[in-house]
């Protein structure tokens, strides 16, 4: 028989703390459906992702119900996009309407994969179909895009960076009615991974088998109990004991996983532990680190705590499952956590204390809402930012930055649901257009060179 | 397949009987039970063998909520698994 606490331990997190699984994605390679011309292509895409995924929703209603653990998001990722669309690059546009329209055929929440890795450089039909993004972006729903624009191993593609400044703005304009939003399904990394389960940045790598299951498991509100518990411990103590919560929180994905996987006819990828935070209150990363000392995020100490709490969270991973991937460890969505929003409302939590935050836990500056007039310049040196901390830190960074069209410091955009509100958080208006100009690439970093 | 049953909720007379009652109608077997009181809170931990239910587990644990809807608890049943997964290294 089971020991009651612990029993009751795993009812309590459920139904009051938020532990959920948050994703199960299905990756799915799209290389077979490569066929002559767009049209066939994007029909056999269509197939293909549709014959795959198409039960992908009755299991994890199942799954919910047999293990008694919400499973919010089911959704697909695919080979990226621009591989597939090489051959017809300039109608790149019908792959992601096709990959749209299986989405919303399955019923899954979100598709990934319409992608580009372009980290070393851009070939004419990977340039072709970066441009068809913001179009794409604005007619369809369900669709997320990514782009890869430098690694550790091969530098920062500054061309790349230059033309996705463009991009955002021109995906934030293309859906200016909906305060930006095609911009909240577009993620540019450096380094990034190819079994990640989480939205927008999830695609299929290429070292992946033909199908496979990813569970992306979340649990902030868990963690904060579980340091609630301890409210005179020694920061050792609180390590230990965010530690041993990862490690009941990724066994639970385990087992989702697994069982997913069997049931889908799919291999069994990795579990991405990550604190992903949803706008709700008691599921935030801010509350654990306010809950861990500070008086709100954003001020001296949020660096080294969400330092130790991202550290933390990976060692209880590792400990419970041996295919732990993914991005594992805390994540920092501006607009998707409750105490993160308020923090930015009140001028608490600015955008370069985010960029050092990034250094020390997973991804990057995420859900971020800047002006509408910050120019393609800037975004591109935010970017070039972002990335080089992931460069010379071996670490996967990204950037998700909303534009808001026609708004200013002191708004707010609201997108509803999981993607929450988000503040317009200032940017430095002194340029550097003439550093994001030059183009070319920034070298790989000496530490690179191991072979 | 075993599956464990939890029922946390006020205390009340008759918890017990309602729940075995429910269980027998669907040949769902109890191997064993524990109870406490937190406060006065009533928590009762079943093991449960689901293996010739007459219904799938899925549907088991469906109508569980609804029960528990009913009688002013919360009821849930989950695969013995989780447990196992979450609290034994």
């Amino acid at each position: 028989m089971f020991n009651t606490n612990d029993v009751l331990e795993t009812v309590n997190m459920i139904e009051k703390e938020h532990l959920d699984i948050r994703t199960i994605t299905m990756g799915v390679s799209l290389l077979p459906c490569i066929n002559g011309t767009a049209e066939k292509t994007a029909k056999s895409v269509y197939d293909t992702v549709c014959k795959k995924a198409e039960n992908i929703v009755k299991v994890a209603k199942d799954l919910t119900l047999e293990y008694g653990i919400p499973i919010v998001n089911k959704r697909v990722s695919v080979t990226p996009a621009s591989l597939v669309c090489a051959p017809f690059a300039e109608k790149s546009a019908l792959i992601g309407k096709a990959l749209d329209d299986a989405a919303n055929t399955v019923g899954i929440d979100f598709i990934g994969g319409y992608s580009a890795l372009v980290h070393k450089g851009m070939s004419d039909y990977e340039k072709q179909f970066i441009l068809s993004i913001p179009e794409v972006l604005a007619s369809t729903e369900r669709l997320c895009s990514s782009i890869n624009i430098g690694s550790s191993k091969s530098g920062i593609n500054m061309d790349a960076v230059k033309l996705m400044g463009g991009i955002i703005k021109k995906t934030a304009e293309n859906t200016a009615e909906s305060g930006g939003f095609g911009c909240a399904k577009l993620v540019v990394f450096c380094n990034a991974v190819e079994d990640n389960p989480f939205m927008a940045g999830a695609f299929h790598g290429l070292g992946e088998s033909g199908t496979v299951i990813n569970v992306g498991v979340s649990g902030p509100g868990v963690v904060q109990h579980a340091i609630e518990s301890i409210p005179q411990a020694d920061l050792s103590d609180l390590a230990e004991m965010i530690k041993r919560t990862a490690f009941k929180i990724t066994r639970a994905g385990q087992i989702i996983a697994r069982e997913a996987a069997k049931r889908l006819n799919a291999e069994f990828g990795i579990v991405d532990l990550s604190l992903a935070p949803t706008p709700a209150r008691g599921d935030s990363v801010a509350a654990i680190l306010e809950e861990m000392g500070l008086e709100s995020v954003g001020t001296h100490g949020t660096t080294a705590c969400l330092a130790m709490l991202n550290d933390a969270v990976k060692k209880g991973g590792v400990m419970a499952s041996s295919r732990v991937g993914g991005l594992s460890g805390a994540f920092i969505p501006v607009s998707e956590d409750i105490g993160m929003i308020e923090a930015a409302a009140r001028g608490t939590l600015k955008i370069d204390k985010l960029e050092a935050m990034t250094a020390v836990c997973s991804v990057g500056l995420d859900m971020i809402a800047v002006p509408g007039d910050t120019t393609a310049s800037t975004i591109s040196a935010i970017i070039a930012d972002e990335a080089a901390i992931g460069m010379i830190n071996n670490k996967t960074t990204a950037v998700r930055i909303i534009p808001a069209p026609n708004k200013k410091v002191g708004d707010e955009v609201n997108f509803g649901g999981l993607l929450g509100r988000a503040p317009i958080m200032a940017v430095h208006n002194e340029s550097a257009e003439k550093f994001i100009s030059r183009g070319g690439l920034i070298p790989a970093p000496i530490h690179s060179n191991k072979n | 397949m075993r599956a464990v049953l939890t029922v946390v909720g006020k205390d009340k007379t008759g918890i017990i009987s309602t729940i075995s009652t429910f269980l027998a109608e669907r040949n769902v077997n109890i191997l064993d039970i524990s109870q406490t009181i937190l406060q006065d809170y009533f928590a009762m931990i079943m093991l449960v063998d689901v293996s010739r239910s007459a219904i799938e587990l899925a549907r088991l644990s469906e109508e569980c909520t609804k029960l528990g809807d009913k009688i002013g608890m919360s009821i849930h049943v989950q695969h013995e698994e989780i447990f196992n997964a979450m609290h034994n290294v």
